[in-house]
C-alpha cells in the first residue's frame, strides 16, 4: 500500500493497538518547559512512578524568563518559584536542562533543533502547542496537555487517535518580499483556524522545498494555528545538512544508517491524502492579521474587511467583535494602521534568518517616534550568532532594544507586554484578545514587515520600499 | 478523577465562536505549580472589570447561570495553546460538560483527562439548544453519559457519539497511566526492537 509520511511514522511507532482502547504510540523525544510540567512531576511523584527514559527528555526555561537584567533574581515571585521548581524536578529526575544561565538556553522550539535533538521519522511531544515546529524535520511532533506529559514520562507512550491527512501544496515561487510566515498566515486565512482540526498537514510543493530549515520551522510552527495536530515537511538534503555534526545527530556508522532510514520517509508517489489544498506562492502578498484570530488576516495592500463581506453569520459577528476590540474601522487601508510596539522573536520567528532579514530592513533607519521596538533572540546561540554578524549593532543604532532570549512578548508571561489599547506589529503566532497584555492589540506579520513598521510607525508594503 | 454520573444541571450559554485558551485562562495565571485553584481565574479578562468587580455584561455572571455544570458554546471551542490549565479552570469552576459543534484537538483531549465530557453536536442542534437557553435562562438539561444522551425540557434532546474508550474512562474515573501500564511488557518489547532498528536514538 502507498503510504503518506504520517502513516509511515504512525505505523512504525505503534506499540499496542487493541480493540476498545486508543492505540498506544511510542514517543522518541519529549521536550519540556517550566509552565506545563510542574503538575506532571507532582503527579508522577504522588503515584510513586519514575521517568522511564530520562535521555529522551530535553528541558529549558523560556516562558517566564526575563529578557533583561538576567543577572538579578526574577522579581515576580510566582514565576521565580516556577523556575526553581523546574530546576528541582530536572535535577531529581536526572534530566538534561538548559537553565536560564546555561549558554544553550532559549525558547524550547528554537533550542531543540540547534542541538539536533529531533530527527526525521521521530515522534516528538511537548506540553506546548507549538511543538508542531519540529515537523520541519519530517518528525511527527505535536503538543500535549500536562496529564499527557506525565503519561509520557511514566510510559514513553501516548494513547492517540489516528489523524486524517491533509496535503497543502504550495506551488510556484514566493516573491522575495514574502516569507514562510506569509505562507503560514495565507494558509490559515484560506482554511480557517479550525480548517485543520483532526488532520496532520503535510506541506509540499516547490515553494516549500525552496524554504530554508528555519522557514520550514516557521511554517510548521503555525500548523496548530490552522487547528492541525501537526505539520510535516519531507526531509531532504537541506534537512540532512542542517543536522550533520550537531550534538545529538547520529555520528559515524549510525549516520549512514539514519540517513538510509530518513530517505525512506517521504510520502510514496500516489499515496492518498484525505484532503488536498493548493496555493500559488506567487499570489501570497506580505500578510498582516487585522483581527483577534490568526484566520483574520489579509495582504498588506488590502483594506480592513467589513463584517458584511463575510458569508456566514458567525464570521460577520466575529469580524464585528474583532474590529471593536482592535479599534479598527472597515475598509481602512492596512497601511494606515499605526503601531506603538514592535516585537521580533518567538518560536515562530526568533531564529537567525529572521534577525538577518529584519536587520537588513532596519539598517540605517530609526524607530519612529512613540514606537518601542524590541528584538528578542530565540536562544543564546541565535543571539551570539547575530552579534558575531553585527546585527545587534544595526538594531541598537536604529533605536531598538536588543534583549536576552525567551518567549517574551509572544505570550507576555514574563512582564514584556502591551498596555491597554497599545498596538503591536508582532512576529509571533497568536493575535488573541489579551495575548500580549490585557487590552493589547496584536497584528501578526513577518520579521521584514515588523522591521519596516518600526521605522514608519505604521504598516508599509515592503514591496514598495 | 471522579467518575462521571448522570446529572440534571443548569446549562449556561456562551454564544461565541473560537473561544481560545488565552481567554479561558489568561497567561498571568499559568505560573502556579499546583493543579488546583484555577476556577476563580476562569475567563478572567471577560469576567471581571478592571477594578476587580464582576462584569455584569459577561454571560457567565448572569445569576440564572449560577451553579451551571453544562456549558453550551460556539464552534472551535478551546483553540490555541496546549495549557491544561484551561480544563483545570473549567472543571474547578464547576463545569463537567461542554456542548459545541467542534473543539480544538489538544483541548478536547485535555478535557477527558479531567473528567470533563465534551459533546459534539451538529450546528442545527446547537442552534436549538442555544435558543432554548436564551428563551429560558436557568433551564436544566439532563446528561446521561452511559446512554450517550442529553434531554431538555424544550424537547431538544439528542444522542451523541463518543469514543467508547473515553466514555469508559469517564464513567469509571480511571487513570490513563494505569491503563497503559497494563501493557508494560509490550512497551518493553517494542523498545528493545526500536533500539535495534534505530540505534542512533540511544547514544
Amino acid at each position: 500500500m502507498k503510504k503518506t509520511m504520517y502513516e509511515k511514522i504512525w505505523d512504525s511507532h505503534l506499540v499496542v493497538d487493541v480493540e476498545g482502547q486508543a492505540p498506544l504510540l511510542y514517543v522518541d523525544r519529549h521536550l519540556m518547559h517550566e509552565v506545563t510540567s510542574p503538575q506532571a512531576f507532582e503527579g508522577l511523584k504522588l503515584s510513586g512512578r519514575k521517568v522511564r527514559n530520562p535521555h529522551s527528555i530535553l528541558a529549558t526555561m523560556d516562558h517566564c524568563v526575563p529578557t533583561k537584567n538576567r543577572d538579578q533574581p526574577i522579581a515576580d515571585l510566582i514565576a521565580r518559584k516556577q523556575i526553581e521548581t523546574m530546576a528541582e524536578n530536572c535535577l531529581e529526575n536526572g534530566l538534561n536542562l538548559y537553565d536560564m544561565k546555561n549558554p544553550n538556553n532559549g525558547v524550547i522550539h528554537v533550542v531543540v533543533p540547534e542541538h539536533g535533538f529531533v530527527h526525521p521519522g521521530m515522534v516528538v511531544v511537548c506540553g506546548d502547542s507549538h511543538t508542531a515546529t519540529h515537523g520541519a524535520f519530517g518528525a511527527l511532533a505535536f503538543g500535549i496537555g500536562t496529564s499527557e506529559v506525565e503519561h509520557v514520562m511514566a510510559t514513553q507512550t501516548l494513547p492517540q487517535k489516528k489523524s486524517k491527512t491533509m496535503l497543502v501544496q504550495v506551488n510556484g515561487e514566493l516573491s522575495k518580499y514574502s516569507s514562510a510566515k506569509d505562507i503560514a498566515l495565507a494558509i490559515i486565512g484560506k482554511i480557517g483556524t479550525a480548517g485543520g482540526t483532526g488532520y496532520v498537514i503535510e506541506y509540499a510543493g516547490d515553494a516549500i522545498k525552496a524554504l530554508s530549515m528555519e522557514g520550514r520551522m516557521t511554517l510548521c510552527n503555525m500548523a496548530i494555528e490552522a487547528g492541525a495536530r501537526a505539520g510535516l515537511v519531507s526531509p531532504d538534503e537541506k534537512t540532512y545538512q542542517y543536522l550533520e555534526g550537531k550534538e545529538f545527530a547520529p555520528k559515524g556508522a549510525n549516520w549512514d544508517l539514519a540517513l538510509a532510514y530518513w530517505k525512506s520517509l517521504p510520502s510514496d508517489d500516489g499515496a492518498v491524502f484525505d484532503t488536498i489544498i493548493t496555493l500559488d506562492a506567487a499570489d501570497i502578498a506580505p500578510q498582516v492579521s487585522w483581527g483577534t484570530s490568526p484566520e483574520q488576516v489579509i495582504g498588506v495592500d488590502a483594506c480592513v474587511p467589513a463584517p458584511e463581506s463575510f458569508d456566514s453569520e458567525g464570521k460577520r459577528k466575529a469580524c464585528e467583535s474583532a474590529l471593536a476590540y482592535m479599534g479598527l474601522t472597515p475598509n481602512m487601508p492596512i497601511t494606515d494602521i499605526k503601531i506603538d510596539y514592535v516585537f521580533i522573536g518567538s518560536c515562530t520567528n526568533g531564529r537567525i534568518e529572521d534577525f538577518r532579514i529584519a536587520a537588513e530592513v532596519a539598517k540605517g533607519t530609526k524607530v519612529a517616534e512613540g514606537v518601542t521596538a524590541i528584538a528578542v533572540p530565540g536562544s543564546y546561540h541565535v543571539k551570539a550568532q547575530a552579534e558575531q554578524e553585527g546585527l545587534d549593532k544595526i538594531f541598537i543604532e536604529a533605536g531598538w532594544e536588543w534583549r536576552e532570549p525567551g518567549c517574551s512578548m509572544c505570550l507576555a508571561m514574563n512582564g514584556d507586554e502591551l498596555s491597554k489599547g497599545q498596538r503591536s506589529a508582532s512576529t509571533s503566532n497568536r493575535n488573541f484578545e489579551g495575548r500580549q497584555g490585557k487590552g493589547g492589540r496584536t497584528h501578526l506579520v513577518s520579521p521584514a514587515m515588523a522591521a519596516a513598521a518600526a521605522s514608519a510607525g505604521h504598516f508599509v508594503d515592503i514591496r514598495k520600499l | 478523577m471522579q467518575p462521571y454520573t448522570k446529572h440534571e444541571s443548569i446549562a449556561a450559554l456562551m454564544n461565541r465562536s473560537n473561544v481560545d485558551t488565552d481567554q479561558i485562562i489568561p497567561k498571568q495565571f499559568l505560573k502556579k505549580v499546583e493543579r488546583s485553584g484555577f476556577g476563580i481565574h476562569l475567563f478572567h479578562d471577560w469576567r471581571f472589570n478592571d477594578d476587580g468587580s464582576d462584569n455584569a455584561e459577561f454571560e457567565l455572571n448572569k445569576p440564572a447561570f449560577k451553579g451551571a455544570k453544562i456549558l453550551v458554546a460556539g464552534d472551535n471551542f478551546g483553540c490555541g495553546s496546549s495549557r491544561e490549565h484551561a480544563p483545570w479552570a473549567i472543571a474547578d469552576y464547576g463545569f463537567n460538560t461542554i456542548i459545541s459543534t467542534s473543539y480544538a484537538d489538544i483541548f478536547y483531549n485535555n478535557c477527558f483527562k479531567n473528567g470533563i465530557l465534551a459533546i459534539r453536536v451538529e450546528q442545527d442542534q446547537l442552534d436549538a439548544l442555544m435558543a432554548e437557553i436564551a428563551a429560558n435562562e436557568g433551564v436544566k438539561f439532563t446528561v446521561d453519559l452511559e446512554n450517550r444522551s442529553v434531554t431538555t425540557p424544550g424537547g431538544n434532546g439528542f444522542t451523541f457519539e463518543i469514543d467508547p474508550f473515553r466514555q469508559g474512562n469517564l464513567l469509571s474515573g480511571l487513570d490513563d497511566i494505569g491503563l497503559t501500564l497494563i501493557h508494560v511488557d509490550k512497551i518493553d518489547q517494542y523498545e528493545a526492537q526500536h533500539k535495534l532498528a534505530y540505534p542512533w536514538l540511544w547514544v
